[in-house]
């Protein structure tokens, strides 16, 4: 079965949520969560620290060259990479039906692509 | 019949099968092509087997197998390679493989240039200059749109089959749309004579049909197959002995086929009554009170602008923008019809042409010509440029 990367992009919250508001999203996520792993559709994924704790490495001139660091994520963009999922499903419509039941789907949006699968010899 | 209209015929049939039995739009293709190669060098005009379509499918099948088995020695295809060579070669399950292939095209993980694009290369063969053409666009520019898009399918593993009942509705207008540009694509070919590839608009309107049998609730669906209908029913009154194009104001209504009109009129009828107007609908009543009109001078112009107006409040594309002109020229007069174009700007050479026609009756010689060369100065198939370049020798 083939398998996807599902990347929640939203809005990161300009001052921290309430504590109602919170729960609600990590019930929600939980929600998802045990749904996924009882279908087996859910590999792995990880939530991921605000962009604000990101740092972008580049090596200028390729491989051996001098390694260049920048605060902040790759692209300032007003939606931020904020987890993923590993997901197995059939196909993409699978995919695509299970990414829309992640909760960032509903206030952010949520990219699927597709794992490159590597012949193992 | 001949060798290279039979390959390409049988061909076009075929591909939709071997897909489904390779799973894989490239492989599938190059196989065909192989077949193909081979069927050129045995068969000739006057010796074809007796089953053209079996045994291209075999052979296609054999070569993609070999491919296979090339391949499965150097990766993990092998599974793949022994699971195709397990199962005997799949009859050609026309109906339902082409609508997987159609589906799949027009799956909403792909851009909608690029369904169209795709179900035009693999559903109806054309090439990729011709759908660059079709999209005003270069040839390698579509090559590579269409190539990525073969890529996404089989990375993304975008399913090849045919929604569940409960997913047609949001995936039929994309389906509704290709389709009929397949059928345009037939009914006007993008380059050579006009009429080169009447095959796909035949297979426009089975396609169209297909679908009605898929969701005979969908009035749209109705629509479109009363729309291909209706158009094709006036395609043997097309071209006159020697060949070249004749416009509907002069065609031999005799030569029409009035059972089509008549079967497209009555879906119209039938749909009406449900209420629900769709772009697809308005076109064809339009094109079914052409069909029905005694003569063009006897047409009944005023329901027909009144429903390119009705469809242009739905669609306001220059397309629909011409044709609603050309109908208000003949209710309204000339000069009222290029009021309506004056702002349009655009390379479709109709425009031009339209343009031309509405100068020359209201007298402005000059104006006609200067928008006639503007016109042949786009990209049109040889019967389209005759008949500009007929005109303008009439404008003197």
């Amino acid at each position: 079965m083939p398998r996807y990367a599902a990347l929640i992009y939203s809005e990161e919250p300009s001052s921290p949520p309430s504590d109602a508001e919170w729960g609600q999203v990590m019930a929600d996520y939980t929600e998802f969560g045990e749904k996924g792993e009882a279908a087996k559709v859910i590999l792995g994924g990880e939530a991921l620290h605000d962009t604000s704790t990101a740092t972008t490495v580049h090596v200028e001139g390729g491989k051996g060259g001098e390694i260049m660091t920048t605060d902040g994520p790759f692209a300032e963009t007003k939606e931020a990479l904020g987890g993923f999922y590993l997901l197995e499903a059939a196909d993409l419509d699978d995919a695509i039906k299970w990414a829309s039941q992640i909760p960032g789907a509903w206030h952010g949006h949520v990219e699927v692509r597709p794992i490159m699968e590597f012949d193992q010899e | 019949m001949k060798l290279a209209d039979t390959l390409r015929i049988e061909g076009g049939r075929i591909l939709a099968t071997l897909i489904r039995y390779t799973g894989d739009f490239h492989l599938a293709e190059d196989a065909l092509q192989e077949a193909t190669v081979v069927a050129l060098e045995r068969w000739s005009d006057d010796d074809l087997p007796p089953n053209p379509a079996a045994w291209l499918m075999t052979t296609a099948r054999n070569k993609a197998l070999d491919r296979l088995r090339r391949e499965a020695k150097r990766s993990s295809k092998e599974d793949e390679a022994m699971r195709l060579l397990d199962e005997t070669p799949p009859p050609p399950d026309d109906r339902d493989d082409r609508l997987r292939l159609l589906f799949t095209c027009c799956h909403p993980a792909i851009a909608p240039a690029s369904q169209i694009a795709l179900a035009l290369r693999t559903i109806c063969g054309l090439s990729t200059d011709e759908i660059a053409r079709v999209f005003l666009v270069k040839t390698p520019t579509m090559a590579q749109r269409i190539s990525r898009t073969k890529t996404k399918i089989a990375d993304a593993h975008i399913a090849y089959r045919v929604p569940d009942d409960h997913e047609l509705p949001e995936r039929l207008v994309p389906v509704l749309v290709t389709v009929y540009a397949v059928f345009t694509a037939g009914h006007h070919a993008p380059s050579g004579r006009f009429d080169a590839r009447v095959d796909l608009a035949e297979e426009g309107v089975r396609l169209a049909r297909l679908l009605t049998e898929l969701m005979p609730d969908e009035p749209e669906c109705w629509g479109l197959l009363a729309l291909t209908l209706a158009t094709h029913a006036r395609s043997g009154a097309r071209l006159d002995e020697s060949g070249h194009m004749v416009l509907l104001a002069d065609q031999d209504r005799n030569d029409w086929d009035h059972q089509a009109i008549g079967e497209a009129a009555q879906i119209v009828e039938r749909q009406q009554r449900r209420r629900r107007p769709g772009p697809f609908q308005l076109q064809a009543a339009i094109a079914s009170l052409h069909g029905l009109a005694p003569s063009y001078e006897h047409t009944d112009w005023r329901e027909i602008t009144g429903l390119y107006r009705a469809l242009e409040a739905m669609q306001p594309t220059v397309v629909v923008r011409v044709n609603r002109a050309v109908a208000e020229a003949e209710l309204h007069g000339p000069e009222a019809a290029l009021a309506l174009l004056e702002h349009v700007d655009s390379d479709w050479h109709y425009v031009w042409v339209a343009r031309s026609d509405f100068e020359r009756r209201l007298g402005r010689r000059a104006e006609a010509r200067r928008s006639l060369h503007r016109a042949l100065s786009a990209d049109m198939n040889d019967s389209d440029r005759a008949l500009l370049e007929h005109r303008l020798a009439q404008l003197g």
